[in-house]
């Protein structure tokens, strides 16, 4: 199967395997043509393709200074980190020009919601002057050249994409207007080019789609180009609906369980009681396989895996299955024996405790679940020797390379497609469904269409871990002299092809990193204390306990939404302490001029220090990670009559009013997506502070779906949300995929702990209430589907 | 197997399938209807909102069997043909207006539950209250509320 149905065919190849390999220095900023000058590609061909380096436009690393004082994020952070791990790649990203003068590519990233395809045709519209609608991006599938250089995280799309999508289109205008200049008979400097038409000084003109053949070269060559100045651009900065809002609202997008793909059935698994269980044996499988619809019943290493004509039937054989289990990796275990182990890993303060002089606290944050709405899910077809899957995978080629594996095939006899997700939050970076899908599929010896029930998600899924922060500042004199922190956090699953490049990197990471671990290094490129507070230390210790006992990932943020949190209580905490107010106390600590504009802003926008009812207050946060910085000031009531509101097996509790976020975002592409990013973020960072977790009871977490995993919903969120992105005077974009979470979670429970007066030292602040539900049974581990649907109509 | 036969989007459509297969996995999996979503199977999330005979309902919660042959199920793809003109329905239209979605996955049970919701407000004869979008109990997972409720009152006004 050599097509992804459902899609559009890609008009771009998935590899422009005939683009020279152009040595890296050459496309980069190191060949002295000025700071807009770059050099791309017109690949030889019969159509119009033109290239650029993926690398081109990174900072080399070599530039970035080593700073002694500053913290290492503040200088070299995770972005760097994750530009500079593809520098050596050098492989390139092609656009192609089809005969009616369109635009085509095909992006090596993931869109899961975050808006990169819309934002990265904006870059491609503007820079080769075609409307929006005739750009047209699509998801590259696995390209195994690319090695590092595939991987969607960090919020590091439009930062890494950024100058090659727009060399590359740079190159596809030019190679247009030198064919049009033949044709026109005129020179080519007197052409322009407007909306996808070249026009001639006298009146003449041609479309993209008349010289696009014209435009092509038998071989491939190498052009410098220019890009546009900021003042020539009419659609970067301006905002945009996303480019596939209209599939979106009538049904038309399709998920991967969406596709229809020829005899993929539909396949769930039986999942062990224990978190990470497995099956021995199957006690009833002929009984099963004899159910209605049913057409397969076989083990697989993470349970037993059923196929059937209809998902409900697969359902079905789930619950009738009788299986003898073996024990999980934390059998018997719950919350609070994994925070007795996590403060018996915590690093020491090396800063004595000195007496009234001294402000400490230690917070705790529980699991959550990482699941989008889409649950985990995976087409595969695994026959005759070779393996087709399609998924929203955001880690392909680590994707590719564990099927490989899993079912004994080279990773050449893979084949990956990349499908749109329905949301990650860092859950995709995992491709745990693609596996099981590949592992079924070959025990049944035919195509399956896997999906995890609902109950499995929270169960067994990718959890956020769970994780201790201990502060301890020192006020001597009226001002701050030590600020040290010490995460400590159940260990977070990297293993989706970072690490590989990571070793290959290392020697050539600033001083001190080299020694480090991975999940070290993460936490160091991306924790920043913002504040100028004498002597800072912030460091994480992962236990050396087996680190595939919970099933984690990078969820949203990775430690920053708890890091933060824990920081911006104590800063409040230190403010409090010092008689001043949290506001002024930040912007006269505060060292980055970004961060004290995103805050005054906030705090202006948001009417900082007006008079609020007893029982309701103002809280407010910043962070800055992402090359930008965010403040949230939010209004939080927490008076009984609010916090005692009920709704329908639902999760009420203290009620945030009013969010104001004020966001620094460098170049901004789309302001209207970055709103929108920081929305979600919002919705995550509320849910992170007041109601979201899982419990870890007896070896398995209680939560089993959305009834029981109290997200955000409509009932919780603030009655008035405004975002404003502020005109940077950063010349590079940032990252806003995440960029809103932590801010928003730490500006929450600063308020909380306004309005209450009491510090919360665990989140969510709900943890240790009584369950808001009958936990559902775990044999079988998933429910029924209801049948009086038609009783609660509307 | 039986067969069962009821309206969707306009047409009469005959399935034969087992009397107690959810009305979801009939549009999924038996005659590929696959705008409403699947996100847990128990109707809490909601993401399988479509309309029987022009009420909100969840799919994943009705045996097909429950259907009569005169019934009327709208999803999604039909929605748009439910109003007048060849255009969108007006609550998709306010959609667009506030680019709500962000992945989408949730957003046709968002579109059609809001179709409801302002269907049974105006059957009311009253306007949309927050404590009507309070009610709302469609999860987002991408967190896209605030939009949701800018929107359904952009939808509600335009229809009118």
């Amino acid at each position: 199967m050599g097509k992804t149905p459902g899609r559009e065919p890609a008009a771009t190849p998935s590899a422009p395997s005939t683009a020279p390999k152009g040595p890296t220095a050459a496309a980069g900023p190191t060949t002295g043509v000025g700071r807009r000058s770059f050099v791309g590609y017109v690949v030889g061909g019969t159509s119009l393709m033109v290239a650029a380096d993926l690398t081109v436009g990174a900072t080399p690393a070599g530039a970035v200074p080593i700073p002694s004082l500053p913290q290492v994020a503040e200088v070299y952070d995770l972005n760097d980190f994750l530009t500079h791990c593809a520098l050596p790649t050098s492989n390139k990203i092609g656009i192609t020009i089809d005969e009616s003068g369109d635009a085509h590519f095909a992006l090596p990233r993931m869109e899961v919601g975050q808006g990169i395809t819309t934002a990265v045709a904006m870059l491609i519209a503007d820079e080769l002057d075609l409307p929006l609608e005739r750009v047209h991006v699509t998801l590259a599938p696995a390209r195994q050249e690319l090695l590092f250089n595939q991987l969607t995280g960090g919020s590091n799309t439009i930062i890494s994409m950024y100058t090659p999508v727009r060399v590359a289109a740079a190159v596809a205008r030019k190679a247009l207007l030198d064919a049009a200049a033949i044709q026109l008979g005129a020179l080519v400097d007197t052409l322009v080019t407007k909306a996808g038409v070249i026009l001639a000084p006298g009146g003449a003109s041609v479309a993209y789609g008349d010289v696009a053949a014209d435009a092509a070269s038998a071989s491939t060559k190498r052009v410098k180009v220019t890009l546009k100045a900021a003042g020539e651009r009419t659609l970067v900065g301006t905002p945009q609906r996303r480019i596939d809002a209209l599939d979106a609202v009538t049904g038309r997008k399709k998920f991967a369980m969406d596709l229809d793909v020829p005899d993929a059935l539909p396949t769930m698994v039986c999942r062990a009681p224990d978190l990470n269980g497995t099956a021995r044996s199957v006690r009833n499988q002929a009984e099963v396989e004899a159910m209605p619809g049913v057409t397969h019943v076989a083990i697989i290493p993470t349970g037993v895996a059923v196929r059937a004509r209809t998902f409900g039937q697969c359902i079905d054989a789930v619950r009738a299955l009788d299986v003898e289990w073996r024990s999980g990796t934390v059998p018997g275990k719950d919350a609070d024996a994994v925070l007795e182990e996590l403060r018996k890993a915590q690093l020491p303060l090396v800063v004595p405790k000195l007496g009234a002089t001294s402000v400490e606290a230690e917070f705790v944050f529980h699991f959550r679940s990482g699941s989008a709405l889409e649950p985990n899910c995976a087409v595969a077809d695994v026959r005759d020797g070779t393996a087709t899957v399609w998924g929203g995978l955001k880690s392909p080629i680590d994707a590719q390379s564990k099927v490989a594996k899993a079912i004994g095939l080279p990773q050449s006899k893979v084949t990956v497609h990349v499908v749109e997700g329905g949301g990650s939050f860092g859950r995709k970076l995992i491709s745990d469904a693609a596996i099981e899908a590949a592992h079924a599929s070959k025990a049944f010896g035919a195509p399956v269409k896997l999906m995890w029930h609902r109950a499995d998600e929270p169960r067994q899924g990718r959890v956020h871990p769970m994780a201790t922060s201990r502060i301890r500042a020192t006020v001597l004199a009226g001002s701050v002299i030590s600020f040290e922190q010490r995460h400590t956090s159940v260990p977070t699953d990297f293993t989706h092809g970072l690490g590989e490049r990571l070793t290959a990197e290392v020697a050539a990471l600033p001083t001190g990193l080299a020694n480090l671990g991975f999940a070290e290094t993460i936490f160091l490129l991306t924790q920043e204390l913002p504040y100028s507070f004498g002597v800072i230390t912030q460091l994480l210790n992962e236990p050396g306990l087996a680190a595939d006992r919970f099933n984690t990932s990078s969820v949203r943020n990775i430690y920053s939404p708890d890091v933060a949190t824990a920081n911006e209580l104590m800063v409040d905490q230190l403010a409090a302490r010092l008689k001043k107010d949290p506001v002024a106390f930040r912007r006269s600590h505060l060292k980055s001029k970004v961060v004290r504009r995103v805050l005054d802003r906030a705090a202006e926008l948001g009417e900082w220090g007006k008079a609020m009812p007893a029982g309701t207050a103002q809280g407010i946060a910043v962070h800055k990670e992402y090359k930008g910085a965010t403040a949230v000031l939010v209004e939080i009531d927490c008076r009984p009559e609010t916090v005692n509101r009920k709704v329908r097996d639902g999760v009420t509790g203290p009620r945030v009013t009013r969010a104001t976020v004020v966001v620094d975002a460098g170049v901004v592409i789309n302001p209207r997506g970055v709103e929108a990013q920081m929305m979600g973020g919002f919705s995550d960072g509320l849910a992170q502070a007041l109601t979201y977790s899982n419990h870890l009871v007896d070896g398995h977490f209680l939560e089993a779906s959305w009834d029981n995993s109290a997200y955000t919903r409509q009932w919780n969120v603030p009655l008035e949300f405004r975002c404003e992105v502020l005109e940077s005077d950063s010349r590079e974009p940032g990252g806003v995929g995440e960029a809103g979470v932590a801010s928003s979670m730490a500006a929450v429970a600063c308020a909380y702990a306004r309005a209450t007066g009491t510090l919360p030292t665990e989140f969510p602040i709900n943890f240790r209430d009584p369950l808001h539900f009958e936990p559902k049974s775990f044999v079988p581990p998933v429910p029924a589907s209801p049948v009086d649907g038609l009783d609660h109509t509307y | 197997m039986p067969k069962h036969t009821f309206q969707l989007n306009g047409e009469t459509v005959t399935v034969d399938v087992e009397d107690d297969v959810r009305i979801l996995w009939v549009l999924r999996d038996v005659l590929g209807v696959t705008g409403p979503k699947y996100g847990c199977g128990i109707n809490v999330c909601k993401a399988c909102t479509s309309h029987i005979n022009g009420k909100a309902f969840n799919p994943c919660a009705v045996p097909v069997s429950a259907v009569r042959e005169d019934d009327e199920i709208t999803t999604i793809e039909g929605l748009a043909d439910t109003v007048d003109g060849d255009g969108l329905h007006p609550m998709q239209e306010a959609w667009l207006e506030h680019d709500v979605a962000q992945c989408g996955y949730c957003q046709p049970g968002q579109i059609m539950a809001a179709v409801a919701l302002v269907n049974k407000v105006r059957a009311e004869g009253r306007a949309i209250t927050e404590d009507d979008l309070d009610g709302i109990r469609n999860v987002c997972r991408c967190g896209t509320y605030n939009r949701i409720r800018d929107a359904v009152r952009t939808g509600a006004a335009a229809m009118g």
